[in-house]
């Protein structure tokens, strides 16, 4: 699928079947997530870090099933394939936003989401505490989220941030890598 | 509309829901019923293999009888909804995609159900019973 087509999708969809809430509620909410997290490590921020990316994977685990009975995806072809939908079709569908894709590797197997604009981090500045401009990746869940669909549809991948506008780096950049496609045939924990 | 029975089964074959809406299929024990799920399985994994049509490894998909017609729709995360109908029901595929819908929305949304574990969701069953079976 095409990167217009995969635009349309995600236009179409959002437009038609997805019931919409206020896009404040959900960066409140975020954030008194992160806030909280925050005050029971301590201001342990990498602990943090890991707290959102499990929150977002138990999410992710769960969010595919309305992706795929919302959007009816048809298997993507490739990496570069998944990459677009993610973009054009997931962050449309359930954020409103469409992340750039960019920065491939060579290899096919590695590329950037360059947000934008991202509602979860609206109104957020980081701690002035010295350390969580250094260590806390704020929208951390949202890396989860993508390990867990993505597990969900046979795909092991690693996804990290990169760069932040909240810790006063240029551009919000999200890493993602195909470390493996899972094989299917014998599920894990059935031998 | 006339669906007899629902079956869910989880990626590695399992069942994890069962409930018939209309006479006319056999009872089971639930005993059987999870050698039904498990049989039907390991045959939708060998049909995906040995399909005569090219690029079509998507396994057995319409099963149809004098009595009953059981259509598959394997979802991309492996999981299987089997659905029995009377033979000439028409637009199978409409209620599966609709039964996906309400199994994303009433299952996986529930946050205390376990993923691949059976479901036990009493609004899944009331959503389910009031699309299938409207008063």
């Amino acid at each position: 699928m095409s990167a217009t087509k995969a635009a349309r999708v995600g236009e179409d969809v959002w437009k038609t079947r997805i019931d919409k809430v206020n896009a404040e509620l959900v960066t409140l909410t975020y954030g008194s997530i992160v806030a909280q997290l925050c005050r029971d490590f301590e201001g342990d921020y990498l602990e943090v870090n890991k707290q959102l990316e499990k929150m977002g994977y138990n999410i992710g685990l769960r969010l595919i099933e309305d992706f795929l009975a919302k959007t009816n995806m048809g298997k993507c072809a490739n990496f570069r394939e998944t990459a677009e939908t993610i973009a054009k079709v997931g962050f449309k569908v359930f954020l409103n936003i469409t992340p750039t894709v960019a920065n491939w590797t060579t290899d096919n197997k590695q590329f950037s989401l360059i947000f934008e604009e991202n509602p979860l981090a609206d109104f957020v500045e980081l701690p002035d505490d010295g350390r969580a401009q250094n260590e806390l990746w704020y929208s951390n869940m949202l890396c989860g989220v993508l390990r867990g669909t993505l597990e969900m549809v046979q795909m092991q991948v690693d996804a990290h941030f990169a760069s932040d506008i909240l810790r006063g780096n240029e551009v919000t950049e999200m890493r993602v890598t195909l470390v493996r496609i899972i094989d299917d045939e014998l599920p894990p924990g059935e031998d | 509309m006339v669906i007899l029975s629902l079956l869910i089964l989880n990626k590695a074959g399992g069942l994890i829901f069962q409930r018939d809406f209309n006479e006319g299929l056999k009872k089971l024990s639930s005993n059987d019923y999870l050698v039904l799920a498990g049989t039907f399985h390991g045959v939708h994994a060998i049909t995906s293999r040995i399909s005569p049509v090219r690029n079509s490894g998507g396994g057995l998909e319409v099963l149809e009888s004098d009595r009953f017609r059981m259509q598959c729709f394997q979802t991309l995360t492996g999981t299987k909804f089997l659905i029995f109908a009377e033979p000439n029901q028409p637009n199978i595929d409409v209620v599966v995609k609709r039964v996906y819908e309400l199994y994303a929305d009433y299952v996986m949304k529930n946050p205390f159900y376990q993923i691949e574990m059976p479901i036990r969701c009493e609004a899944f069953e009331r959503n389910l019973v009031a699309y299938i079976k409207p008063k």
